[in-house]
């Protein structure tokens, strides 16, 4: 499998380092239901077929964090975004529905 | 004795007939000629018994002529070059080869085992589940070793492999996997648009099939039209050529697994040059042109010596000058294999009959038929193969059923072919049935993926050069190049035109399907009876396919006998996928340099050469070599090193090399903030110039890493991590920052080299500093109270930081200087403090002192325990959010019940301690359900005079000064221990202050 890093261009995948959904969103540790939020969060998962997000990180190249849209079935990769801008957008979202 | 290559050609082949090299065969030695293979050389000499099979040691010789042999596999070289099961059609000759036959004894001629032909009837498949069943003790000790010994192939060497091999990457617009017609056509026009263009064939000569039949190309000799195009090819700078290179498993994005055996033509690879190189090319489109595999038709003794594919026939003939024999039968169910009449007639072979299973005789069988003066025997097939150790006959059944016995010493057959699909499975791409062609066809290609001539079932020469002329013009538009104008030669297709015969039914020998692992027809049949149908279960049940050869010439017959025995179609049955490698691929070539010594980095510590100077040990702590500590001749053992650094720590000054530990240098506005969300303590209120102990928890809660973190400006913090999790930690806090927390300004670099730091600690320790630290820093403990840190010069004007941090208990600083002056600095350090005794201290030392202050380490740090549990609750803050707040405090992880840190000492104090010992109370019986947890670290406590040890117990807080069994089975040892504090060393902390 190559990943096409937005720094660095298209790498194998032996430079990358797996980490996990990229569609959690950390909740609100000091929030009331805190509690629940975070088995969520950190234990949950659905696990459907199809296109995944996922983070990855480019441990032997730039550092960077990476949001990878994978198609877990064929392993096409139809995505690779910097994973600060996807929390920066991410974040603006929150922001405006708060 | 000098054997005489009788069955040798008196001209013709591309062998180099001027140079004659020799080879040994079983001791004895013979000749062949450059161009040779070891299976070519062996029939020129008249050799045709080669090995002895797996199951019924029966005598087996050359069925092939590519990498699809099952049969002819030898020990190739002596001693720790040894190589078992090597496929002598693959074994490209060189002078002084030495091979010798495998799975016989004690001679291939005479082999004993050959009564399990006898036998037979046991070695069925599932033999071993039904014979072997009871008792069950006799499995191991009896049964096993028996029948590995009677039944197996080659031997590997024992020794150590003396070659050397390596790993190389390529990239390239379009890779041609095959240098057949189709493969050549395709490298061609694909390099002459401009693309880089990778050709890769596991054969030594290109040509494929081209060279191994005779037909004309531009009305000359193929092989000229090879050469031709493969001098156009070399000659092009964005074309590489790779010969003896099998792409062996086709990976996702375009990324293709392949080895090329470099030096395996050679007696031994020159010097500097591997024996193998393991490639991983990315291409952006690659054309299978792989060709495709003839089939055998399945009758009694098919698997005798001199029972050969039609293919392989023709191939011995036109590329290596040889006569497979010299009286042939030609048995086939389709057109193209009858040309081989034509060639061994040509050969001057009689041919004594030509027996094609199809009832109606098509003009172009009886026209060559008549040419070559051989007998046809339209609808006829041959039931056995009879001889001993070679064919001496062939048993006909005409289509009236009348059985004619024909002399002949080799039975040429066909069953038609099989495209080479195998790289198109890899994926998961599943292959369609033609029922034309009889055979599966590629099906859902791998992207940038297509196939051109036979491999994708279009068979004949001329649609061989067209289509991948096509394919390979194609490729190159796909991966952005103009195609360029290409002309395609002239050629002719063979008759492709086939009628299914899959096996002779009413045989009388045994008629085999998978000749590598001696799966015959009838245990297919005893498959179905005893219902194991599916082609999993088939496979699994009778092992068929699943030997060295991957079933090659074995699976299409097989599932076509299942699917005739079910009565159900070949697709209903099943079909055949393949998994990489498509051919045996050393593990060596897959290792590259990453064996031994080099099998991973290895990472040396500022003061290594100094240590090594030293005579100090080092230990490999991951990828550091850290020194352990430094043995003085007036030392008995190791421990009396130890305890004398120990000593001299506690009470004068001993120096350690503490660069391993992970540093992380933050800054940004943020920084304060950050590090409050990644440690469970705050950071953000850590005054400037002070250092603070920090944990670092995972999201579920559990305890992750630790260390110091220092702030040397408001925006400035630096951190250490352990040396364990350094790269985990970095990590880490990048994703914390660009993922969960990408508003915070903050920045952060890893700068673990950067830095060359050593711990000073000891009483003396400040006395020394005073000699090294220049004279405008105060150090005095009221201008440098412990916690401090500072920018600081030494030497003289060289910058250096400063950190009065202690993990042995004792008054103790960090010194961290740029990492170019690390050797210079332990030499200065030691210099100065020669007039208060210093020592230097390994990590043996280390560990034993933070042991005694009760510090956690790697062995408590062992991903299982949460703050709480390691005495480190109160430091937990309750003030911030924080990666593992929420989780902590789930309800089980604040069970009073959970094993939590105390000290132990043992109650005899002459005994040692062991870690790993598992605590019970005194007064129940040993069971998992009375485990009270375990001991984490012991050590001897040179300070206290005899062993202490932590340890992780249930309800610790109130058990101190209870008495409970160290348990360990493991070593026979039961020693009781008393609950104690786990600081065991001046617990008030009064000595780090000074």
């Amino acid at each position: 499998m190559r990943i096409n890093c937005p720094c660095c261009g298209e790498r194998g995948l032996d430079e990358f380092v797996y980490h996990g959904d990229a569609s959690v969103t950390r909740p609100d540790a000091l929030a009331p239901d805190a509690m629940n939020d975070f088995v969520k969060y950190v234990y949950e998962r659905t696990n459907t077929p199809g296109l995944h997000r996922e983070l990855w990180f480019h441990a032997a190249g730039c550092h960077a964090w990476l949001v990878v849209t994978r198609g877990i079935a064929t392993h096409a990769i139809t995505s690779v975004e910097l994973a600060r801008e996807v929390a920066r957008k991410r974040d603006l979202v929150t922001e405006e529905n708060a | 004795m000098m054997a005489s290559q009788q069955y040798r050609l008196p001209s013709g082949g591309l062998v180099d007939r001027s140079r004659t090299i020799w080879f040994e065969f079983d001791g004895q030695n013979f000749t062949g000629h450059p161009g040779d293979t070891l299976a070519s050389a062996l029939l020129a000499n008249g050799i045709r018994l080669t090995g002895r099979s797996f199951k019924y040691h029966r005598p087996r010789g050359i069925l092939s002529a590519g990498s699809e042999e099952p049969n002819a596999l030898v020990e190739l070289r002596t001693g720790a070059r040894r190589e078992a099961n090597t496929k002598s059609t693959m074994v490209e000759l060189y002078d002084g080869l030495e091979a010798s036959s495998q799975n016989r004894w004690p001679s291939l001629n005479f082999d004993v085992m050959a009564i399990n032909s006898l036998l037979s009837p046991v070695f069925v498949a599932g033999f071993y589940y039904k014979t072997f069943m009871w008792p069950a003790a006799f499995w191991e000790k009896l049964y096993e070793p028996a029948i590995r010994r009677a039944a197996g192939l080659g031997r590997a060497s024992d020794a150590a492999d003396p070659d050397t091999y390596e790993k190389a990457n390529a990239f390239c617009d379009v890779l041609v996997i095959g240098g057949g017609p189709a493969g050549l056509a395709a490298a061609l026009s694909a390099a002459k648009s401009g693309a880089r263009v990778i050709l890769a064939d596991e054969n030594f000569a290109l040509g494929g099939r081209a060279i191994d039949d005779n037909a004309p190309i531009n009305d000359k000799a193929p092989a000229e039209w090879v050469a031709a195009v493969e001098a156009e090819l070399a000659a092009m700078k964005d074309v590489r050529i790779l010969r003896r290179t099998t792409v062996f498993g086709t990976y996702d994005g375009g990324t293709y697994g392949a080895v090329e055996r470099v030096s395996d033509h050679l007696a031994t690879a020159p010097s500097g040059q591997p024996r193998q190189r393991l490639w991983r090319i990315v291409a952006k489109h690659a054309v299978l042109a792989s060709g495709a595999t003839e089939r055998p038709i399945v009758f009694g003794g098919n698997d005798r010596p001199g029972v050969m594919l039609a293919g392989a026939v023709r191939t011995y003939l036109n590329r290596y000058g040889v006569l497979p024999g010299q009286k042939a039968v030609v048995f086939a169910n389709n057109d193209y294999a009858a040309t081989t009449v034509t060639e061994l007639d040509r050969a001057g072979v009689e041919v004594v009959a030509l027996v094609d299973s199809r009832p109606q005789p098509s003009e172009l069988i009886s026209g060559i038929a008549s040419a070559a003066e051989t007998r046809l025997i339209s609808g006829g097939v041959v039931t056995d193969a009879i001889g001993k150790k070679h064919v001496t006959g062939a048993v006909i059944r005409t289509r009236s059923g009348e059985e004619v016995k024909l002399d002949c010493d080799l039975i040429a057959v066909s069953g038609g072919w099989n495209p080479n699909i195998q790289l198109t499975t890899h994926l998961g791409g599943k292959p369609v049935w033609n029922d034309e062609l009889s055979t599966f066809t590629p099906g859902v290609l791998p992207a940038g993926m297509s196939v051109a001539g036979s491999a994708g079932g279009t068979f004949g020469l001329r649609s061989a050069l067209e289509l991948g002329s096509a394919a390979g013009s194609t490729a190159a538009t796909a991966a952005g190049f103009k195609a360029a104008a290409t002309s395609v030669p002239r050629a002719k297709d063979e008759g492709v035109s086939i009628s299914p015969l899959w096996r002779v039914p009413a045989t009388r020998g045994k008629a085999f399907v998978d000749q590598q692992n001696d799966v015959t027809a009838s245990d297919i049949e005893l498959s179905e009876r005893e219902g194991f149908r599916s082609v999993e279960h088939l496979k699994r049940y009778t092992t068929l396919g699943m030997a060295t050869d991957q079933g090659k010439t074995a699976n299409v017959n097989a599932l076509a006998i299942m699917a005739e025995l079910t009565k159900k179609s070949i697709p209903e049955t099943g079909m055949t996928m393949a998994r990489p490698p498509y051919t045996p691929v050393a593990l060596g070539a897959f290792a590259g340099h990453h064996r031994g010594k080099e099998f991973k980095a290895t990472r040396l510590p500022p003061s290594y050469a100094w240590t090594k100077e030293q005579g100090g040990n080092v230990v490999e702590t991951g990828l550091w070599l850290r020194p352990s500590y430094f043995p003085r001749p007036s030392d008995a053992d190791w421990l009396a090193s130890v305890t004398r650094e120990v000593n001299t720590v506690r009470s004068a000054v001993g120096i350690c090399d503490v660069s391993t530990l992970g540093k992380i240098d933050v800054q940004g506005a943020d920084a304060g903030a950050f590090l409050d969300k990644v440690y469970m303590n705050g950071m953000k209120t850590l005054a400037v110039g002070k250092a603070r102990y920090g944990g670092m928890l995972r999201e579920d809660g559990i305890f992750m890493d630790d260390g110091t973190v220092a702030r040397f400006d408001e925006n400035h913090y630096f951190v250490t991590t352990t040396t364990a999790n350094a790269v985990k930690v970095f990590q880490h806090m990048q994703y914390c920052h660009q993922w969960l927390w990408p508003e915070l300004d903050v920045h952060m670099i890893s700068a673990t080299e950067q830095w060359a730091q050593y711990a000073v600690a000891g009483p003396k320790s400040r006395d020394l500093l005073r000699k090294i630290v220049d004279p405008e820093f105060d150090i005095s403990d009221a201008g440098f109270p412990y916690m401090k840190v500072g920018k600081i010069t030494v030497c003289g004007g060289v910058k250096a930081r400063l950190y009065r941090i202690s993990f042995s208990g004792e008054r103790a600083y960090e010194i961290g200087v740029p990492a170019r002056y690390g050797d210079s600095m332990i030499r200065r350090l030691m210099e100065a403090g020669q007039e208060f005794g210093a020592c230097a201290y390994g990590s043996e030392a280390l560990g034993i002192m933070r042991i005694e202050k009760g510090h956690v380490s790697g062995p408590e740090l062992n991903g299982t325990t949460t703050p709480r549990d390691l005495g480190l609750g109160g430091m937990v803050s309750t003030k911030k959010d924080f990666i593992g707040r929420v989780l902590g405090t789930r309800p089980g992880l604040l069970d009073p019940n959970r094993p939590s840190l105390t000290g132990f000492r043992p109650v005899d104090r002459s005994e040692r301690l062991r870690s790993g010992a598992h605590f019970v109370a005194r007064d129940v019986e040993v069971k998992p359900s009375t485990d009270d947890g375990h001991m984490t670290s012991v050590a001897y406590s040179p300070t206290l005079g005899h062993w202490v040890g932590l340890g992780l117990l249930k309800r610790a807080p109130e058990r101190l000064g209870e008495i409970l069994r160290a348990y360990d089975p493991l070593r026979g040892e039961d020693t009781l221990v008393e609950v104690i504090s786990p600081c065991f060393v001046d617990p008030e902390g009064t000595k780090v202050r000074g």
